[in-house]
């Protein structure tokens, strides 16, 4: 080890013990923050907009002649981790298919919002939108019906 | 009798003091640390409230000018709580104490150049800083009796913290203080220095060379100014229980500390208190390191107009502006010493060194030749 090296070493050591440096070193990293840009936003007037894919509150989707896609296979109710699809169905008024769903409730709350449903159904009938707002003001206003889901 | 009546300055002057001082600056402050520190977090912080007529001006001022005003109202209607089995009188005593002492600390701060015959200073003590000093040591009652009559451990362990935490560092302080008032001796009649804050800024008003942390015009002594300034700072920080010496109120591990169980208009009484107690601080170190309200090409110690004076006025709030907001960005870039580190640094490090400060002036002063 050189003398020039042991002296900067000492000198290393002697600013960190001094303490000084090293807390305007911080404070100068603090005052750079005050001017970056805000990481939040100002809630009433801008609204958070949720990425591409983001999985939100669920949607049954309708065909070109507008009747519903689902035909009551219950794939996604079996593919729920959360249990929370529940399907009642009934005979199909419609040729293509034998059944459809009289009642399909979501349960929101119990949700998990991982989309396996939308995964598992054969006929791309549910999916997850983007909704990212989900206030409700009691707990049965989250639990969703077919004609709810239908309308989304 | 007549004597005893104030004259119409001296009412102008305590208004002012009290008014801008104490009254103004404190929810200004808290605003401004409030805001700048929701910049550092990238935050966007308060900004609603607004003081009614002065939003209709055009939306000219940033926003959230009110909510300090806002939330002392809010602080108001809240349920003044006593806590069973508290020492009444102790109790409402705390935030008293901790408020009036620093309010009362102001009124030897020179904070302007003289208009006409007027100093602009509420009372020209000849011994103000010994009265500042005095005065500042009775603000520890009020933590102590805080901790003390509410009758709660983690408010005892504050209030214990406080008044060890105050007592050593005010002694760091008072050294800093001696180098300062050491410094401001100079040639001829002033050969002598002086404890009159007032003739204190007056000896600093020679161009910028001429303040205390500068050597008070002998550049020999440039590094013990600026020594004596640093340490002023760090033992000032301490007494106004500031992270990172926060110690008796730190909000993780003792609640609040003294404050725990004060709620309502006491609470921010304690808080205006603090806050009152930083603004004393700069003050102080505005007075006695950095020329008070002289700044030069900008105010003429000679000139003795009104608008002389009021820019001078001015140059001293922003002085003790730069300094508050340098005490808002220490708060939120170091972290909270330990108790012992508190303490090693007070009586291990800060005191001989404000010792070895003010014997080496001496010393400089003595052996460099007086100025």
């Amino acid at each position: 080890m050189t003398f020039g090296m042991k002296l900067k070493s000492w000198w290393l050591k002697l600013m960190v013990r001094l303490y000084i440096p090293a807390a305007l070193q911080g404070m100068r990293h603090t005052l750079a923050r005050v001017f970056r840009p805000k990481v939040t936003l100002s809630y009433p007037e801008e609204v958070h907009v949720p990425r591409k894919g983001y999985r939100g509150e669920h949607r049954l989707k309708k065909d070109e002649l507008g009747r519903m896609k689902c035909v009551a296979c219950l794939m996604c109710q079996t593919a729920c981790p959360a249990e929370c699809i529940r399907i009642d169905a009934g005979p199909s008024p419609w040729p293509d298919r034998e059944k459809i769903p009289i009642a399909f409730t979501i349960d929101m709350l119990k949700c998990i919002y991982c989309g396996m449903c939308e995964e598992a159904c054969p006929c791309d009938a549910i999916e997850l939108t983007p909704t990212f707002n989900k206030v409700a003001t009691t707990r049965e206003e989250k639990i969703y019906d077919i004609n709810k889901l239908l309308s989304r | 009798m007549a004597n005893f009546l104030p004259s119409l300055p001296d009412v102008l002057k305590i208004a002012f003091c009290i008014g801008f001082f104490v009254l103004g600056i404190t929810p200004l402050l808290v605003i401004i640390e409030r805001r700048l520190s929701a910049f550092m977090q990238g935050r966007v912080g308060p900004n609603r409230v607004n003081i009614p007529w002065l939003q209709r001006m055009g939306g000219v001022l940033p926003g959230g000018l009110g909510q300090p005003l806002a939330d002392v109202i809010k602080l108001l209607f809240k349920e003044d709580f006593l806590p069973a089995s508290a020492d009444k009188a102790l109790y409402y005593a705390g935030p008293v104490l901790v408020l009036v002492p620093p309010a009362l600390g102001m009124i030897v701060i020179p904070w302007g150049n003289r208009i006409g015959n007027e100093h602009l200073q509420v009372a020209d003590l000849s011994v103000g800083v010994l009265f500042a000093m005095s005065v500042l040591s009775v603000a520890v009652y009020g933590l102590a009796f805080g901790g003390w009559a509410s009758n709660n451990k983690f408010s005892l362990m504050g209030g214990l913290r406080a008044s060890a935490q105050l007592v050593s560092y005010e002694l760091a302080l008072g050294l800093s203080i001696i180098a300062a008032i050491m410094l401001t001796a100079g040639a001829g009649p002033d050969a002598l220095g002086t404890v009159d804050p007032r003739e204190i800024v007056q000896r600093q008003t020679h161009g910028i060379l001429s303040w205390n942390v500068f050597g008070g015009g002998d550049l020999k002594m440039a590094p013990f100014g600026l020594l004596a300034f640093v340490l002023f700072f760090i033992a000032a920080l301490a007494e106004n229980n500031r992270v990172p010496f926060d110690l008796p109120e730190c909000e993780a591990e003792l609640v609040g500390g003294y404050h725990t169980e004060y709620s309502g208009i006491k609470f921010s009484v304690f808080m205006m208190g603090e806050y009152v107690g930083m603004i004393l601080m700069s003050s102080l170190m505005v007075t006695f390191f950095l020329g008070g309200w002289y700044f030069p090409g900008v105010t003429d110690p000679a000139d003795h107009s009104v608008l002389a004076g009021l820019l001078s006025v001015a140059v001293f709030v922003t002085k003790i502006m730069t300094i508050l907001v340098f005490y808002v960005v220490i708060r939120w870039t170091l972290p909270r010493f330990k108790y012992n580190q508190l303490m090693n640094l007070g009586w291990k490090r800060l005191v001989p060194l404000a010792l070895a400060n003010v014997l080496a002036i001496a010393a400089v002063g003595v052996l460099g030749g007086a100025k």
